[in-house]
């Protein structure tokens, strides 16, 4: 039997394609036509071609911040992704408790961008902060705002304390979805708690685990609010994540078009990111 | 449309993007297509095909803007006949 799709359902989709176009679509045609040329004003314009692409790839400065964003961004998720699991594997699962930790744990992810960076800010320095103040205490020489690796760090630790309540309640609600007949055969066959997490609890993780992993690497690759609040990008430029390298380039010296080069760039790196997730999503759905 | 600082290269590119799905929607209207398994490792529609070929070609003209002087043009030839190649046995 020959089976007949209708596809006219499609057209049911049109207003959002038109909001789409409105809203996406439109402005990153503009910036695509933005990064071909040296915009003055508005009617002083000059093709430059793919000048301003051959320079971003090559500068070191937006080299530097694009190395910087992936080894934040692999940082966030080596840490973020363990320390969630363990998080959910330790809390508890019914009674009262449940909810009162599920209520402690959610807390961070209520609280603004910019509140994080400015309790952080605080929360670090060396001379009124408790955390910077107690770390100097015990005699590690710690200063976000003068050391490079200091900052790095702090930023880091913001994050985490920032975001693994994500991964953490993600992987709570997978872990109450496996039924418990799955741990009774578990301990009839006395397996150990180890092996019980390695082939009971891990694998029915994965697919909240690849959203969770999704939502962290695009939410710190386009990191911002924080690390401008908390140290401005310094000291030097050692926290210049990419978005502050743009926004920087785009509105601070109003380089429209090396700008406009240089998100396309970023863009297209988000693009296949994406993709790739979106394909792995994909198989396990066809897995299942 | 002057606020949106359009160029003939960039209107010229925008419209074969435009035509290439037209004639992709036509094509799967009057030929609809299966998803196949060819030379990558996942199987694929013949639109994740031009999807992917279209990613790939605009990394292909990054790489040689990064790390060549060569004019763009190869890098364009180049990516028409990885795009024809993708399509095909993809």
């Amino acid at each position: 039997m020959k089976k007949i799709t209708n596809n006219k359902a499609w057209f049911l989709v049109l207003p959002v394609f038109l909001l789409v176009a409105f809203s996406a679509i439109i402005p990153i045609m503009t910036v695509v036509n933005y990064s071909v040329q040296d915009i003055f004003d508005q009617n002083t314009s000059y093709f430059v071609g793919a000048e301003w692409y051959r320079e971003m790839l090559r500068s070191p400065r937006l080299l530097d911040s694009l190395l910087r964003q992936f080894s934040y961004s692999f940082s966030v998720l080596l840490i973020e992704v363990p320390l969630g699991i363990a998080v959910a594997l330790m809390m508890p699962a019914k009674g009262r408790m449940a909810s009162v930790s599920l209520i402690l744990v959610a807390i961070p992810l209520l609280i603004p961008w910019n509140v994080v960076g400015t309790i952080w800010q605080t929360f670090s320095r060396a001379d009124i902060g408790l955390f910077g103040w107690a770390v100097n205490a015990i005699g590690i020489d710690y200063n976000y705002s003068s050391n490079a690796s200091d900052a790095w760090f702090t930023v880091l630790l913001m994050d985490v304390w920032h975001w693994t309540s994500l991964i953490a309640l993600l992987c709570y609600s997978g872990l109450r979805a496996i039924p418990e007949a799955f741990y009774q055969a578990a301990r009839i066959d006395r397996a150990s708690s180890w092996a019980i997490f390695r082939y009971i609890q891990l694998p029915r993780l994965k697919s909240v685990l690849v959203i969770g992993v999704l939502l962290r690497f695009m939410d710190s690759f386009m990191i911002y609010t924080e690390p401008f609040v908390l140290t401005g990008g310094g000291p030097g430029n050692s926290t210049t994540f990419l978005s502050q390298a743009l926004t920087k380039m785009a509105i601070g010296q109003f380089d429209l078009g090396p700008a406009a080069a240089f998100s396309l760039i970023y863009y297209l790196i988000v693009l296949l990111v994406c993709y790739l997730f979106f394909t792995v999503i994909n198989l396990q759905d066809k897995a299942k | 449309m002057s606020w949106m600082a359009w160029t003939g290269l960039t209107t010229t590119f925008f419209s074969v993007i435009a035509v290439i799905l037209v004639c992709m929607t036509v094509y799967e209207i009057k030929v609809p297509c299966t998803e196949r398994k060819g030379f990558l490792p996942i199987s694929t529609t013949r639109g994740d095909r031009l999807f992917i070929g279209l990613l790939s070609s605009a990394y292909i003209h990054l790489a040689f803007l990064a790390v060549t002087e060569f004019s763009l043009m190869i890098a364009l030839a180049l990516s028409v006949i990885w795009l024809a190649i993708l399509l095909r046995w993809g």
